[in-house]
């Protein structure tokens, strides 16, 4: 299957050269493909994510498009990394040739976390009244937190959702939770920084909690009401989280465009 | 012989990669010379090892003046600049030499990198001819005794980092300052 994938879509100069292992495509969005692949030696597994060119754009302004693109997430990848906010380290990148590899996160999306969790609960999402549900308002609490770590360095990712959540397992403490609480375990790693922008505005702060808040509503139904807890470790986390919790309630009044138009 | 070939990840084998270790170094300002007098013979990187931090540290250098080698992008003048070059945070050319070039009198302890095809046993003949120094293998362990981790801090901005503190593993602590180095070189001119 990888070759057929491979033959539709060309690799990036850059992995045309050999290495140890072939790399493989894990997912593939309109901007830009992520490639696993290697860096430097056969067992430092990293990620490689490519922008492609645009045949429809101008060549010009195509190619500052990729680099501007490219740069910024770098950028905001290297702050974040310097303040301590759990994201993937930069190992390389050729902003000219619109790819940056960059740390490959181990573990699951946390989406697939607290979908295993619910497993086969019934639509509506009250569980069983002998269910301890403490290992999963934990994870929302660890959402939180890292959600309320980055607004705190005056970055919004653009695009939170559950799927750009990486679970990574935990090294140091040896799990002795049962199967189930294990599907929720690890550190909250934040992914996919392509449409962040630094900003530190409550406005922005609270529209990104508001898509977190909406993705989260569509892609577990069952685990709504627990988002609550989400937003309760936000709350202390910074300085001027409070506030952008209360802005959150007019976000959710009109939505996420502040202006209406477009 | 102490000439290592580094074969890197998505590097064509024609752009090959040779490097050596050589500690207690006594003639660098006979090298120093060689280098200003562009002697076409001493067509070397060679590397102040007390500014690198580690294998990894100097690989992804070697890797990314590799890039710009294959992309035909280079920034300085010839290949060997482009190593040094890459070492930095910044494109200062003149900045990148003082901090991670030969310094004539001071450098005790220096790697020298060679990324162009050439027969490595002429290479290290020559090497072992010319630099006064000992022989030792491009090992983490070795690198690590050369480390100024003082000077690492100042040159890539680690004074600055909060979350360096919170750490409390020694070990843990430069494998991160390694990785803010390593993104610090990335990023450079961005």
């Amino acid at each position: 299957m990888a070759a057929t994938e491979e033959q539709q879509f060309p690799l990036p100069k850059i992995l045309t050269y050999p290495a140890s292992a072939p790399p493989s495509l894990i997912a593939q969005g309109a901007e830009g493909r992520l490639y696993k692949t290697t860096h430097l030696e056969s067992g430092l597994p990293c990620a490689l994510k490519y922008r492609p060119s645009k045949p429809y754009r101008h060549p010009i302004l195509d190619a500052r498009l990729t680099k501007a693109r490219i740069a910024a997430e770098a950028k905001v990848l290297d702050r974040c990394y310097r303040e301590g906010v759990r994201v993937p380290a930069v190992y390389a990148l050729d902003a000219a040739a619109g790819w940056v590899m960059i740390e490959w996160v181990d573990g699951k999306p946390v989406r697939q976390g607290i979908n295993d969790w619910l497993g086969e609960r019934p639509e509506d999402g009250t569980p069983a009244a002998s269910e301890d549900e403490t290992p999963l308002v934990d994870l929302m609490k660890r959402i939180g937190e890292a959600v309320g770590n980055l607004h705190r360095t005056g970055v919004i990712h653009g695009d939170l959702t559950t799927s750009n959540m990486m679970l990574k397992p935990w090294a140091s403490r040896p799990s002795n939770a049962g199967d189930k609480a294990k599907a929720v375990e690890g550190d909250i790693v934040l992914i996919d920084f392509g449409l962040a922008t630094q900003s530190s505005s409550d406005e922005d702060r609270a529209v990104d909690l508001y898509v977190l808040e909406r993705a989260f509503a569509s892609t577990h139904p069952r685990a709504e009401r627990l988002f609550c807890h989400v937003l309760d470790s936000y709350k202390p986390s910074y300085k001027k989280a409070p506030s952008v919790i209360i802005k959150l309630e007019d976000v959710r009044m009109r939505g996420r465009k502040k202006s209406m138009l477009g | 012989m102490a000439l290592e070939t580094l074969n890197l990840e998505h590097i064509p084998s024609t752009h090959r990669v040779y490097a050596a270790f050589f500690r207690d170094v006594t003639n660098s300002d006979f090298l120093h010379a060689q280098l200003l007098a562009r002697n076409p013979d001493f067509d070397y990187a060679f590397i102040e090892a007390s500014s690198v931090i580690s294998r990894r540290h100097l690989q992804s250098a070697i890797f990314n003046a590799l890039v710009t080698i294959l992309d035909g992008t280079l920034l300085s003048a010839t290949p060997h600049s482009e190593v040094v070059l890459s070492m930095s945070p910044n494109n200062n050319i003149a900045d990148a030499y003082r901090r991670w070039g030969i310094a004539p009198g001071k450098t005790k302890d220096l790697i020298v990198v060679k990324p162009a095809a050439h027969t490595p046993e002429a290479m290290w003949a020559h090497l072992s001819e010319s630099i006064k120094g000992t022989p030792v293998p491009l090992s983490d362990e070795e690198i690590s005794k050369a480390t100024d981790w003082q000077k690492m801090r100042k040159y890539y901005s680690l004074n600055s980092v909060q979350m360096l503190s919170k750490i409390e593993s020694e070990e843990k602590k430069r494998q991160e300052m390694e990785r803010l180095a390593i993104m610090k070189m990335a990023l450079r001119g961005l």
